[in-house]
């Protein structure tokens, strides 16, 4: 098969190898080597993926989704909304208005939920970072899991009919009706092109700096050392969770550091559980939800998204 | 003219009304630049992707950055 990063390996060996002539059995010169690889490599992917998510994503505006979710019930809309909270944004301030939205409109909350769970769980920048440093098989992996996390999540949430807790001004807004705006390609081409460049701004530094130190650790750290302590412990699966919590806005850093614990031994179900725990239920998220969200619904919904990580770790520490 | 900036105060919405303050000095025209930031006043909108840009208080763009040029065009 023809290797779509070669070109990538191959300005990396220059850069390494001729510009600054390092000799090729150092790992000063494996570490640099790797990071450029990398990083070339992440980049590459991530203004793809953003590219082709936010083009797609100007078809499928939340304004058109509450329309299309509005008053439906049955599991089947609780994969719709996953799926649609696929191409939707990962910022977080833009998760209250889209709650509100939706509850206005009549989505039931289990079904809002869905979507509130999967929207930053499973976003393009974090598949275009997973797929250049995991590879596209665990990616896909992540992605499935992300949204069957989503719909079994909001689905159980449904169940316990906690609509009372909901803050109370919710069901009084009472919005305009809104003129869909229209838009030429050329305009979704432009807001597509606009994305790559909001999103790459924000996070180029938390990928470099999170490739260096990955690259790091995989030249220094001795073989096998996380295997040691954080093994087979089955405690350290929901550890990971609990520490990805506060850790939110460095997620697309944060995946090449781990990665580089895989390769020394942390088990994949933990390195899972802990990147799922850092994009769904961060901290953030859950300060500005509060808003919107009486204690025992945010208590709920960290606890269901939070078991169903926890269980989602350990399936993978069992099957791999 | 009264030019109102939906949002909660993240980085896009600041980046919006600086872009609608250099379209109106661009085109030397003044209007009052108003930013909403509550979450239930923006909501009666109908929108749900900040940040929005309301000019007489009809929703001209929302979801995304309009840019120096699109707001000029909104305005005249």
């Amino acid at each position: 098969m023809v290797d779509v990063f070669y070109p990538f390996q191959w300005f990396a060996d220059k850069v390494t190898y001729n510009l600054l002539n390092l000799s090729p059995e150092t790992h000063l010169a494996g570490t640099i080597n790797f990071v450029v690889y990398d990083v070339l490599k992440i980049f590459f992917l991530l203004i793809f993926m953003i590219f082709l998510v936010s083009y797609i994503r100007s078809y499928i505006t939340p304004e058109k989704t509450r329309k299309l979710l509005g008053g439906k019930k049955g599991i089947f809309f609780n994969f719709i909304a996953s799926l649609v909270g696929v191409v939707t944004p990962f910022c977080s301030c833009s998760s209250v208005p889209l709650f509100i939205g939706f509850v206005e409109a009549g989505v039931p909350l289990g079904i809002t939920f869905s979507f509130l769970i999967t929207s930053p769980l499973v976003n393009e920048a974090a598949i275009a970072v997973l797929w250049a440093i995991f590879g596209l098989k665990l990616t896909i992996i992540y992605v499935i899991f992300g949204m069957l996390i989503g719909v079994i999540g909001g689905y159980v949430i449904g169940l316990f009919k906690m609509e009372k807790h909901v803050a109370d001004f919710v069901y009084k807004i009472k919005s305009k009706k809104l003129k869909e705006q229209e838009q030429t390609q050329k305009e979704r081409l432009v807001f597509a092109k606009n994305e790559v460049t909001t999103i790459l701004k924000k996070v180029w530094v938390y990928i470099i700096a999170g490739v260096t130190l990955g690259g790091l650790f995989h030249g220094f750290a001795p073989e096998g050392i996380l295997a040691k302590y954080a093994g087979n412990s089955l405690l350290g699966v929901p550890i990971a969770a609990l520490i990805g919590i506060p850790l939110y806005s460095n997620v697309m850093g944060m995946i090449p550091i781990i990665e580089s614990l895989v390769a020394k031994g942390l088990p994949i179900g933990t390195a899972l559980a802990f990147l799922m725990a850092v994009t769904a239920l961060s901290l953030p998220e859950i300060i500005i939800l509060k808003k919107v969200l009486k204690p025992k619904l945010i208590i709920t919904f960290v606890a269901v998204t939070g078991i169903a990580i926890v269980l989602t770790g350990y399936l993978f520490n069992f099957l791999i | 003219m009264k030019i109102k900036i939906l949002g909660t105060g993240c980085p896009n919405c600041v980046k919006l009304e600086e872009n609608a303050k250099k379209a109106l000095e661009e085109l030397g025209k003044h209007a009052e630049i108003i930013k909403v930031t509550e979450i239930q006043d923006i909501m009666t909108y109908g929108i749900m992707s900040t940040p929005a840009i309301v000019i007489d208080e009809e929703v001209k763009a929302y979801g995304k950055i309009s840019s120096i040029e699109e707001i000029k065009k909104m305005i005249e």
